[in-house]
């Protein structure tokens, strides 16, 4: 997850539809009516969210792990808790996991303001589609939603400040958890077993290629998405590792029939508890031979 | 070339358009709003089970519309988009009923006094207090007019003697069955009775998490009337 702010002044008033007033309730004629579609409202009122004029190119990588793997009663989605701005750490506890809406997760990777707010609009963008047409969209319709706000981005991220998630749910309709990975241009990719993405996922995806199972009960899931990110950061400076000194671990989330649900602190912590022979086994080889 | 006219006074026009609005509101049936001790109960009676009177607005707050459908739906939508634009540009608690209510009446006594056609709705606006702050239920009326309504409200045709109903029923920290119970007896009347299906239950309640607003189902009213 990249942090920066853009300093530089930038002036293109003229760009920018007049705002209309908050206050204000909005009316549509028939064949002009947004619809359903809350972007298409906001951009209607003024308030495109996606109106980026960035005045020359940022690179913002990808400093990130997050990553979904499916199990037998749904998809565990997690990731990992730092932000960075160039060499520096700008936070140790960042959310990157959010719920979508009740039953569906994303993960953001890339540039982290442009992805809060995709997250954001994202999150609104359900929970408006049902409010109008009273009822939810399917998953698919969802993961497609999310590819079409990406498409939005495109002229952000082609100057550097890309966003590039990850979602996945829990398909009402099928009975089963489902994922999806996505490309800076809004290219959508069904994944059958697991996803990553961020600057760790090379690491953290062979972790989880190695550990898959068809037949992952959700705690093996959150077990393996824990030493997916573990690895993660052992190897990518830009991940962050679980820090139980200060109490910081990974964001763990699940989704099954019964909605979304993000582990609480302690169980996060138990869950890393339970590994932490497996993956200190090298430090504590080195310790007892008095290297250190 | 001009049209052969003819004087209408003012008076005249507007008891015109009072009189017609309210003929359509009563033409349908009525919709009852309570708080009861956990929240609020909105009851409504509507044989359809797919083009609802009770809807969802924003996290607290939830709108009932009777009288004529694709006008107070028309209502609705633009009642959850002002909702949405608002959060979004300020904060979700900064989205409150009244602001809401006060928007309907602005919308409507224009339409009313603008348009060839008043509207022919009638709305509820019901919100719930969270954290020991009161519950707040707007009625707003064809022409515009809101009126703020403390323990319950009634909208729609032959509202007065449901009122009457509800009134002579209606305890202080009503229970939720109880609530629901009195709603539908007063929907109802000594005459008829009315089945779940032909019934659209809804509630805002704080155990219901961030989003108040929750739909009752038809079994769980059969199960309540039985």
């Amino acid at each position: 997850m990249y942090k920066r702010a853009v300093s530089e002044p930038h002036d293109n008033s003229e760009q920018h539809e007049a705002s209309a007033p908050v206050s204000s309730m909005p009316f549509f004629t028939p064949g002009d009516d947004p619809g359903s579609d809350f972007v298409a409202l906001l951009k209607r009122t003024g308030r495109d969210p996606f109106a980026a004029e960035l005045p020359g190119i940022i690179d913002a990588g990808h400093a990130t792990t997050v990553l979904g793997i499916r199990h037998v009663d749904g998809v565990v989605v997690a990731g990992d808790r730092r932000a960075t701005s160039g060499h520096l750490i700008s936070h140790r506890d960042m959310q990157k996991v959010f719920p979508a809406d009740q039953h569906s997760a994303v993960a953001i990777a890339g540039a982290a303001g442009p992805a809060i707010q995709m997250v954001r609009i994202f999150q609104l963008q359900l929970e408006y589609y049902e409010k109008i047409e009273g009822r939810p969209l399917s998953l698919e319709g969802k993961g497609n939603q999310l590819s079409e706000m990406l498409r939005g981005n495109l002229p952000a991220a082609m100057q550097g400040m890309a966003v590039v998630p990850i979602f996945a749910g829990y398909d009402v309709a099928r009975g089963a958890g489902r994922l999806f990975q996505f490309d800076v241009t809004g290219g959508r990719y069904e994944e059958h077993d697991y996803a990553t993405s961020g600057s760790g996922s090379l690491h953290a995806g062979t972790v989880v290629k190695l550990g898959f199972r068809d037949d992952l009960s959700e705690h093996e899931a959150l077990t393996l998405a824990t030493r997916a990110l573990w690895h993660a950061a052992d190897e990518d400076s830009a991940t962050g590792g679980p820090d139980p000194l200060r109490g910081i671990f990974p964001i763990l989330t699940s989704v099954t029939a019964d909605g979304y649900r993000q582990l609480s602190h302690e169980e996060a912590s138990e869950v890393f508890t339970e590994l932490q022979s497996e993956l200190g086994g090298g430090a504590q080889a080195i310790n007892s031979q008095g290297v250190r | 070339m001009s049209m052969p006219g003819m004087y209408v006074s003012p008076e005249q026009l507007m008891q015109d358009r009072a009189d017609y609005a309210r003929k359509g509101i009563a033409r349908g049936r009525s919709l009852i709003a309570l708080e009861f001790a956990d929240g609020v109960v909105i009851v409504a009676e509507n044989a359809s089970a797919t083009l609802r009177k009770v809807s969802e607005v924003y996290d607290r707050i939830a709108f009932g519309g009777v009288g004529r459908y694709n006008e107070f739906d028309q209502l609705r939508i633009a009642g959850v988009r002002h909702a949405e634009l608002k959060g979004f540009s300020y904060s979700r608690e900064d989205v409150d009923g009244r602001g809401l209510a006060n928007q309907y009446a602005q919308i409507l006594g224009q339409v009313f006094t603008h348009e060839m056609k008043p509207m022919e709705v009638e709305i509820l606006v019901a919100e719930i207090g969270l954290g020991g702050g009161a519950n707040e239920l707007y009625r707003i009326q064809y022409d515009g007019t809101v009126v703020d309504e403390q323990r319950f409200t009634v909208i729609g045709g032959d509202s007065e003697t449901v009122h009457g109903r509800v009134e002579s029923g209606y305890s202080d920290d009503i229970s939720f069955d109880d609530a629901i119970r009195l709603a539908v007896s007063a929907l109802a009347g000594d005459e008829r009775e009315l089945s779940a299906s032909e019934l659209e239950v809804a509630v805002l309640q704080a155990s219901n998490g961030r989003r108040c607003f929750r739909r009752v189902s038809d079994d769980e009213i059969a199960a309540l009337l039985a």
